[in-house]
């Protein structure tokens, strides 16, 4: 091992020294927060409404159980998003005029699904189209809801890829094109695949915010772990089963938005 | 014996009617008023029109009847409007009475309070006429194999696994309209409710509505009993335990209910 | 192989005329070098004549064939004259040997291993064949560059376009990516360079022409014209770059 560097050993010390401050000042606002929090006089019975071990245990196996239901749902939607969100992207991008229609259709389905709220298009097409008088098991909720999931979230994908599309150099398309390449084969074996690496991780937020929204199916029917939840709190009168399932819910959606944002960092430091 | 009984029963009321004039004295949220919390909104045939100052509807006039017993004149009682959740979550309340049709339970009786019953519900079969047509029946192989909905925020749900069993797992919802929305869509065969809301929504809300039958509070070892809900510890559940049972024992409290609740009787019972 | 013929090409971007009359004969076998400041209209002539650009006015003819005739398909065209880029333009999710075969592969169909040698044998003899496998950001820029001029010519083009290919070269990767030009000129390959190398222009160019503001000022054999340059505005712009 070689001795360090007068530089080198210059910023051991700052570093050394950062972290002793950061541990400090942490370790402070912790120890504010844990003696000043039970000293409202509230904290009592927001504790035992919010934070009660008894009912914790007891309802956390329960809504561990529910979110299998959150994962399945996610699970099948989530192909399907990708695949209709790649579609109309492409759709945006034809310049055709015989196939404007095409494009017009792609236009209008982003603008007005992205305009609406969730739930919003959960209710109606959960509700509204079984109620056209389908047959089982053709007015499921689990179909038309899951359906009006995918409906919404392609949208945002959509315009997720179509910006990545958009970023790909110009320069691209003219080397490919200056080959002989086609249109389509220029789209399909130069841009689309530059440009759907680059929107990984921003599709990968969308993707958390989907198995987040999962959860709005319940609206519908479906007994997935916020609608459980709900049921725990009635019966018991008591909102830790909430607290249970935001848990349940920080453990799946932290790692991955953590793991997007690393991607995302990856991918800026390789640009510049 | 029974006139010894008698004389008690008729000393106690009269000690506790002149004691229930000063029994909420200074414990209710502002002296001289009783603030009565019902849903928003309320239904049929707990509070007719969605208008509980009127006294008409079933919780309606159990309530003004409270108030009376408890020595507070119907001017004395102001309305406010809560939530389930509001109803139940921690901190200053801003009610001293909450009634809709909350059941009582035990674990819910860990976290609020609740009066004694003022009301012992059957829990009723709700389907639609299209569905009975299909050949659903009273009997518990048809039940269980029928698509069953409930409000996820009612003791129906537990009632459902108790009394029926269904052999596909439930779809739960967050109020009735949303489970007669199922319904309608066909999406669900059938809810459980408490009976006045059963009879409610099929006579009113749901097109083809119909009752397919009932299972009368006696049946389960758990009967869904309506109790007033009140804050944890409150000061108040002395003085409306005493007005309940004073007018439960005047018969003051069946002549409300067979003024509102009549109809409930007239629906066939499940075997 | 047929001679490209330009008559009067007019191009416009808005109000800003780029190229305002160009009239230029490139005879098989001949390798024409394209002078002149940046703006000039050099890169746009290029770009014009693989049919990037859309001209506005004028004519473009290869052989016998009208290609700046509006609406006509460009991709034959385009597989008969290959274009080569300032910034290598390397498509950066494939691998060299990838680069090189994709569009082979797409317009002739032909599959890997029908192309394997021949594209090998480019490889090799632009001494490369040790970075077929390599990515572009594996590769130095002068690596980059000739891979892309492999790319170019694994379409067999009769013409092939060079796009000021050396500018973004440091130094002294810029003879290496000569050394490519001056063995394709040795094959007898028609070449039609955008270039700010004079020395490299003088050596090998059968015809050099001066462009300013979209015109050809000045054209001749390079003897002629670095020599003898006839007009100020040639001399201005000789007198600067060499």
């Amino acid at each position: 091992m070689t001795t360090p560097t007068r530089r080198q050993a210059f910023e051991a010390r700052q570093r050394r020294r950062a972290t002793r401050i950061a541990a400090a000042s942490t370790g402070a606002v912790i120890l504010a927060l844990i003696t000043v929090i039970p000293l409202a006089p509230g904290w009592a019975a927001v504790k035992r409404s919010f934070f009660n071990a008894e009912v914790f245990a007891k309802t956390f196996p329960g809504l561990a159980q529910a979110f299998l239901m959150d994962v399945a749902i996610f699970l099948w939607c989530a192909p399907l998003i990708a695949a209709l969100g790649l579609i109309v992207a492409l759709m945006r991008d034809i310049r055709s005029p015989a196939l404007y229609p095409l494009r017009l259709v792609a236009i209008l389905y982003t603008d007005v699904f992205r305009g609406l709220p969730v739930i919003l298009v959960i209710y109606l097409i959960g509700f509204g189209i079984p109620g056209l008088g389908l047959p089982r098991p053709w007015n499921s909720p689990y179909l038309w809801g899951s359906l009006a999931l995918i409906l919404v979230y392609a949208a945002y994908v959509a315009e997720v890829i179509r910006s990545g599309i958009e970023s790909i150099h110009q320069s691209q398309r003219a080397a490919a094109l200056s080959l002989g390449l086609s249109q389509t084969d220029t789209m399909r074996f130069v841009i689309l695949p530059q440009a759907l690496r680059r929107v990984v991780p921003a599709n990968m937020n969308l993707f958390v915010a989907l198995q987040k929204d999962v959860a709005l199916l319940s609206f519908i029917g479906p007994v997935e772990i916020f609608r459980q939840a709900g049921v725990y709190k009635s019966l018991m009168a008591n909102f830790t089963p909430y607290v249970g399932a935001a848990i349940i819910f920080l453990a799946i959606t932290i790692p991955a938005t953590r793991y997007a944002d690393h991607l995302m960092n990856k991918q800026r430091k390789a640009r510049s | 014996m029974k006139l010894w009984i008698t004389t008690a029963a008729a000393l106690v009321l009269a000690t506790a009617a002149t004691a229930q004039n000063d029994c909420a004295a200074g414990k209710t949220l502002s002296d001289g008023t009783l603030t009565i919390a019902t849903g928003n909104p309320a239904y049929y045939p707990w509070v007719m029109n969605d208008a509980p100052e009127s006294g008409e509807g079933y919780e309606a006039a159990v309530a003004y009847a409270l108030a009376a017993e408890m020595g507070f004149s119907a001017d004395q009682v102001t309305w406010t409007r809560t939530s389930f959740d509001q109803a139940i979550q921690p901190g200053a309340k801003d009610f001293d009475l909450n009634l809709q049709q909350f059941s009582i339970t035990e674990d819910r009786e860990k976290m609020v309070d609740f009066s004694e019953p003022y009301y012992a519900s059957a829990m009723a079969v709700l389907t639609t006429k299209k569905v009975v047509e299909a050949g659903a029946t009273a009997t518990p192989d048809s039940l269980k194999s029928l698509i069953w909905g409930a409000d996820a925020n009612t003791t129906a749900v537990p009632m459902l696994g108790e009394l029926i069993q269904p052999e596909k797992d439930p779809l739960l919802y967050g109020d009735n309209a949303d489970v007669t929305a199922a319904l309608q869509a066909g999406q669900i065969d059938a809810a459980l409710f408490d009976l006045p809301t059963a009879l409610y929504l099929s006579a009113v809300v749901v097109d083809g509505g119909t009752l397919l039958g009932q299972f009368p509070a006696a049946r389960t070892e758990n009967p869904d009993e309506f109790g007033i809900l009140m804050e944890e510890g409150s000061a108040l559940k002395p003085c409306v335990d005493a007005a309940l049972t004073a007018l439960k024992d005047s018969g003051k409290l069946a002549e409300i209910e067979a003024t509102w609740l009549e109809e409930a009787t007239a629906v066939p019972v499940i075997k | 192989m047929d001679r490209l013929h330009m008559e009067n090409v007019q191009k416009a971007f808005g109000a800003n005329r780029v190229l305002d009359g160009i009239d230029l004969v490139i005879e098989p076998g001949q390798m024409v070098c394209l002078i002149g400041a940046s703006g000039s209209g050099k890169s746009t002539l290029l770009r014009c004549m693989n049919l990037l650009e859309p001209i506005d006015d004028g004519r473009i003819v290869l052989g016998a064939q009208d290609i700046s005739e509006p609406g006509l398909d460009p991709q034959p065209v385009r597989q008969r004259i290959g274009m080569v880029f300032q910034s290598y333009n390397l498509f950066p999710h494939m691998s060299a040997i990838e680069n090189v075969m994709l569009a082979p592969r797409r317009i002739k169909s032909l599959s890997r291993d029908a192309l394997r040698p021949e594209v090998t044998a480019l490889f090799e003899r632009f001494g490369l064949a040790d970075r077929m496998e390599h990515y572009p950001d594996q590769l130095s820029g002068g690596q980059q560059q000739r891979v892309a001029i492999i790319r170019a010519l694994a379409m067999r083009p009769e013409i092939m376009l060079f796009d000021e290919i050396t500018s973004a070269l440091d130094p002294e990767l810029v003879a290496e990516v000569l050394d490519v030009l001056r063995s394709l000129r040795d094959d007898g390959m028609t070449m039609v360079l955008a270039t700010h190398e004079m020395g490299f222009a003088r050596e090998l160019a059968d015809v050099v022409c001066f462009l300013d503001q979209g015109r050809i000022l000045e054209m001749g054999p390079p003897e002629q014209l670095f020599g003898a340059p006839k007009e100020a505005r040639t001399k201005a712009f000789l007198s600067r770059v060499l």
